[in-house]
């Protein structure tokens, strides 16, 4: 073939080699959703618990990607909004009765309405500055917790009653809550992904690689950017709600700082501006802590240390950029290897 | 003087005595400009003469302490930044200003962002208002693609693009909004001769196959008298010469300008 063909050729090639990562993405979503189906029936109670924790902060940890990577806001703070998300979930159901299952949208909407009560004065700030004002958000949240006792239950927290499941399904409650987590889990990652596809999503992206010129083209810069932290703290606010129903309890305690900062870890960790780096990071941020403690008793968080190291040694783009690097360098392989053999 | 006025109702865009300052700066020292609908008009003037802080002031960026600009019959000081796009105006930068993480295609779709109006919550739940305009606006962004001769690299990031081929990118971007003012933003700058041979016919396109009124900065003489019906020449921030330019070009004020004034 002659070097302009090649030129010409280009455009169907790439086209081609497009489709073919669209369909094998779907084969692996649909490989993860059967393998997340099947999983509470190939493990104990007790890990089919900690996964659904781990999915758990995979959709906090969505919400948080949503801002800081994909907006370029940096929060440390967002483990405020798990924390309104669950105390909403909490005190709907034991002050005022709602069951469980209806808690869940208020919560994040309770979460979404903070969220862009901060983006305002957000709007101000840019890069360390916005981290700083948002870690104290997090190293205030428990003494508002314990401070508004006849609400919260100050330092006790709220114990709430676990749902079990239903009598006609054959199921222990560890699986049943896990299935619901699942479906919202699911709901979550759909409704995340489809905004990140569309035009907001390429609006907040565009924000955060240029906000001069993103104006330019017509985004409303304080718009996005304050619903980007509403919609953020409503992903990481039902988050907070499901973990307070499915741990039943809520306590000022367990929203510490270490908390907002563990969603930061994952979230870099799995891959800052990805869909899919929020699963990694749920996994890391729930499973690295316990395998820490597993190896060493005495010092786990230098162990834990040491797999952050290790992790972004190998990886510094999260699991997630990890994974894409890799898949694009085999297409690139294979399509100069069609090409070799075209020839 | 009724000449004068009729061609000031005419114009599409028209600036009169602007003034801006940053600090005890004065930038723009009451300018006064209009641009006639279809024109190509050219902003020329030494360094630091503030023709791109007309332009800033053009896109809302910097906010002129006198003065009034109106365009197709409205002022645009009453706008916000993210309103001019909406409003009919799109423009390119000086220096590259893309999304850098993203692919050409993308990167003109966000150019036609003002056309959409699909928000959050429907994006979310895919909704057939957003799943529509996504259709129309990649297909508006991909015709500019090809317009600008580039479709062939729709899918590509982005930063892997050499700089020529970044502007052209840049062109389309503004383009994807359907402006009916394009203010372009030195577009010859840092391009090789061939490239701006090129661009002079590119531009000369913009207006005549899309009917698009273009404004330009530039420092390349020889692109800006070569395709300008009209240029205004700044210096220090004052407009020291309007009109054809074969006048401009032998205007004493802007060659003193240009090559300075023997002292003495």
């Amino acid at each position: 073939m002659s070097a302009p063909g090649t030129i010409v050729s280009a455009l169907p090639a790439q086209r081609i080699a497009g489709l073919d990562a669209d369909f094998w993405r779907r084969v692996l979503i649909a490989l993860a959703v059967m393998i997340a189906v099947l999983l509470p029936w190939a493990v104990s109670d007790y890990r089919v618990f900690q996964f659904t924790q781990a999915a758990i902060y995979a959709v906090a940890l969505l919400g948080l990607n949503i801002l800081t990577g994909y907006n370029g806001q940096i929060s440390l703070g967002h483990g405020a909004f798990f924390a309104i998300g669950g105390y909403a979930a909490a005190i709907l159901m034991h002050k005022l009765g709602v069951p469980y299952y209806l808690t869940i949208v208020p919560a994040g909407l309770a979460a979404f309405a903070v969220g862009v009560l901060f983006g305002l004065p957000a709007l101000r700030l840019e890069g360390l500055y916005l981290a700083l004002v948002t870690l104290s958000m997090a190293v205030a949240t428990p003494q508002f917790l314990k401070y508004f006792d006849h609400w919260t239950g100050g330092s006790q927290g709220i114990l709430l009653r676990k749902p079990a499941a239903p009598l006609w399904l054959p199921i222990g409650r560890d699986r049943w809550l896990y299935y619901q987590v699942l479906i919202v889990l699911l709901i979550a990652f759909w409704a995340g992904s489809n905004l990140l596809k569309s035009r907001t999503g390429r609006a907040l992206v565009a924000i955060r690689d240029h906000p001069i010129s993103a104006a330019a083209m017509g985004i409303n810069l304080p718009l996005y950017k304050t619903c980007a932290f509403g919609v953020s703290a409503l992903f990481t606010g039902i988050a907070g709600a499901m973990a307070a129903i499915v741990t039943g309890f809520v306590a000022p305690d367990s929203f510490n700082v270490f908390l907002s900062i563990s969603f930061i870890v994952g979230s870099v960790v799995g891959g800052i501006a990805t869909v899919s780096g929020a699963i990694f990071g749920g996994i890391f941020i729930q499973f690295i802590p316990n395998i820490a403690n597993q190896i060493s008793d005495a010092a786990p968080w230098a162990i834990y240390g040491m797999f952050l190291l290790g992790f972004m040694y190998v990886m510094p783009k999260g699991v997630a950029g990890f994974i894409k690097e890799r898949a694009i360098r085999y297409r690139q392989a294979r399509e100069s290897a069609d090409a070799d053999e075209a020839r | 003087m009724t000449a004068a006025l009729k061609i000031a109702t005419d114009a599409l865009l028209e600036v009169r005595g602007v003034t801006v300052r940053f600090g005890g700066i004065v930038a723009l020292d009451n300018i006064s400009f209009t641009v006639a609908e279809g024109q190509i008009a050219g902003l020329i003037g030494p360094n630091g003469a503030g023709k791109t802080t007309a332009f800033n002031v053009l896109s809302r960026l910097y906010k002129p302490s006198e003065g009034a600009v109106r365009f197709a019959g409205r002022s645009l000081l009453a706008l916000g930044a993210h309103q001019i796009a909406g409003a009919g105006i799109g423009r390119t930068f000086q220096n590259l200003a893309l999304f850098r993480s993203m692919s050409v295609l993308d990167n003109v779709i966000v150019g036609a962002h003002a056309r959409g109006k699909s928000g959050f919550l429907g994006n979310a739940f895919r909704a057939s208002l957003g799943r529509r305009e996504e259709r129309e606006l990649s297909e508006t962004a991909r015709a500019m693609l090809t317009f600008v001769g580039l479709d062939h690299l729709a899918e590509r990031p982005i930063a892997s693009l050499p700089f020529g081929t970044q502007k052209r990118v840049e062109l389309a971007r503004a383009l994807a909004s359907k402006p009916r003012l394009l203010l372009l933003d030195e577009p010859a700058g840092g391009l090789n001769h061939e490239e701006v041979a090129e661009l002079s016919g590119l531009v000369r396109r913009v207006r005549d196959g899309l009917g698009i009124t273009v404004l330009l900065v530039e420092h390349h003489m020889a692109f800006v008298m070569g395709i300008s019906d009209k240029v205004v020449a700044l210096d220090f921030g004052r407009v020291i010469a309007e009109g054809p330019p074969a006048e401009v070009r032998c205007d004493e004020r802007v060659i003193r300008a240009y090559l300075g004034k023997a002292e003495g």
